[in-house]
């Protein structure tokens, strides 16, 4: 089953809707700067980069090597591994398995987007399928409004229970100095912001962010000489589905989702997973998310997560905090967005986590969304797997 | 460099042309070929099944996913059908297969055409708002001229 690995060191850039003091390489640069720092080790202890961004954002293409400039990546293998808004955790998964293959001990893993390079939404348009979809497509926004129409209509939740979602990880954003949104918002304040695409409002949507983050895995054999308090993997599961929204049936649930979940939870006998699982860090770039995919997780029966975000079960002190880093609605630089879930996991498992630590973390879910409703999903643990 | 010299210099973004435009040029392929052209020709919408799971896509493609099986048969289905989800589109951005504003607000959603078990996403057509729901019956509308081409829908119009 291959070697086992752990994250050893993370870092995350300050993020703004625009980093206009930094091109690309330079903003690479400063995740890898302060992964390195972290793991307290430098450019020459790296035995291969793996980095990845939505390529169509800035219009880079074979990132890998555009970006060595900035990833230290010089005379050393390179790889890049794009999937869309997965970007992030197939970066997680990808270089875990690169790790657990035995064949890189000290491998830097690096996701980073310039979002305010280009338009967003017209760059997701051309990520959808040019004959079939783009006449009509409007990205991110439009696609999840769909799934939050249709969710509504079969259980019943309102704009206003999605509305709790995003006051919880607005909240807690104030808790993350790379958080790129730190100010609280209020039920009233989302529910009077304007209707972007029904029935989401601009408080239920994430920002386009630039931002970059970098972690370092390393192989048993050298984690804990390097790293007092790995994070490891315990195990990984994703689903990718169709390439075609018009193909997606069904959307009270995420099939990716609710398969990549039931994977998990029997690969590491988790029963229960709101009782098991100390902390979650979600892909979640809509309020609505908050609500239809922490059920599809199997946290709560279908329908019942309105009622659990209201009880507070998700907020910091709750039962299962969801999002101490003020999640995807705060802070979106979306190449780097689910690997950013990774790294604020790894610190919550390290007890590095400042303001936003949540207590005793021994378990913690990193998950990823993107495309047409794919899911990535990365359980890490305090314990050395067996 | 400080962050003293970061204040003094002006901090520039370089634009690139927008004079330009770059056409691709898609093959539809053999199963959007024969969709496209009914629809030019005929306006009428043509899937086809799957000869495991039965399910017919309209749009046709050549592999079912889940069944991994190659579908032969065409079926017609439509033109009505039932919206499964929509929303209504009202932020402003710029298309990038026209460089030209979308004409926001616009309604739009996935359809299942009746004898289809794949959805179609296109404009909702109505006077009135809020009829669009997710159960309410749709007809589908072509141009007068069609080209071969996913625009030749002109969109769902909403039926009582």
């Amino acid at each position: 089953m291959g070697k086992r690995a752990a994250i050893i060191g993370t870092g995350q850039t300050y993020c703004k809707s625009i980093r206009r003091d930094v091109n690309g390489q330079e903003l690479i640069n400063e995740a890898v700067t302060r992964a390195l720092e972290d793991a307290e080790l430098t450019i020459d202890d790296i035995d291969g980069v793996v980095i990845g961004n939505m390529d169509h954002f800035e219009g880079i293409n074979y990132v890998d090597c555009w970006s060595i400039d900035g990833s230290g990546g010089f005379m050393k293998p390179t790889m890049k591994l794009c999937t869309g808004g997965t970007t992030g955790t197939t970066l997680g998964i990808g270089g875990y398995h690169m790790v657990a293959s035995g064949m890189f001990e000290k491998l830097l893993v690096i996701g980073w987007e310039k979002n305010s390079e280009s338009d967003t939404t017209g760059a997701i348009v051309t990520a959808t399928d040019p004959i079939l979809d783009r006449g009509v497509m409007a990205g991110a926004l439009a696609g999840l409004a769909i799934e939050a129409s249709e969710y509504a209509a079969a259980y019943g939740a309102t704009s206003k229970d999605a509305a709790r979602v995003s006051v919880r990880d607005r909240k807690h954003a104030c808790n993350n100095p790379y958080a790129h949104l730190r100010k609280e918002v209020t039920i009233e304040e989302v529910l009077n912001s304007p209707v972007i695409s029904d029935p989401l409002r601009l408080l239920d949507m994430c920002p386009r962010t630039d931002g970059a983050c970098a972690v370092i895995y390393a192989s048993e054999e050298v984690a804990e000489k390097i790293c007092p308090q790995p994070a490891w993997v315990v195990k990984t599961a994703n689903r990718h589905c169709y390439s075609r929204f018009a193909d997606i049936k069904g959307q009270t649930s995420m099939l990716s989702l609710t398969t990549a979940a039931k994977e998990l939870w029997a690969k590491t006998g988790i029963k229960e997973p709101l009782k098991e699982i100390d902390v979650v860090e979600m892909y979640q770039p809509y309020s609505w998310g908050g609500l239809i995919w922490f059920e599809d997780m199997g946290f709560c029966k279908k329908g019942e997560g309105p009622k659990y975000i209201w009880d507070g079960v998700t907020d910091m002190g709750g039962e299962c905090p969801v999002n101490p880093s003020g999640g995807v609605i705060s802070t979106n630089p979306i190449g780097a967005t689910g690997l950013i879930r990774c790294a604020e996991v790894a610190h919550q498992i390290m007890g590095k986590a400042g303001d936003r630590q949540v207590p005793d973390v021994e378990l913690a879910l990193a998950t990823g969304f993107g495309g047409c409703f794919w899911s990535d999903m990365i359980l890490y643990s305090k314990n050395k797997p067996a | 460099m400080s962050k003293e010299n970061e204040q003094e210099i002006e901090l520039l973004t370089v634009h690139s042309r927008t004079d330009v435009e770059q056409v691709f040029r898609y093959s539809a392929g053999r199963y959007l070929n024969r969709f496209l052209v009914e629809m030019r020709d005929n306006a009428r919408i043509m899937g086809v099944k799957c000869p495991k799971c039965g399910i017919v896509y309209a749009p046709p493609k050549e592999i079912c996913d889940p069944c991994y099986a190659e579908m032969t048969e065409p079926v017609e289905v439509g033109p009505e059908g039932t919206i499964r989800n929509f929303t209504i589109l009202r932020a402003p951005f710029v298309d990038p297969e026209t460089g030209q504003a979308k004409p926001v607000p616009y309604a739009f959603g996935n359809v299942e055409l009746d004898g289809a078990g794949s959805l179609i996403q296109n404009f909702l057509l109505t006077d009135d708002d809020s009829k669009i729901k997710v159960g309410a019956r749709v007809k589908i509308e072509f141009h007068e001229e069609r080209t071969g081409n996913m625009r030749d829908i002109k969109g769902f119009r909403l039926i009582d």
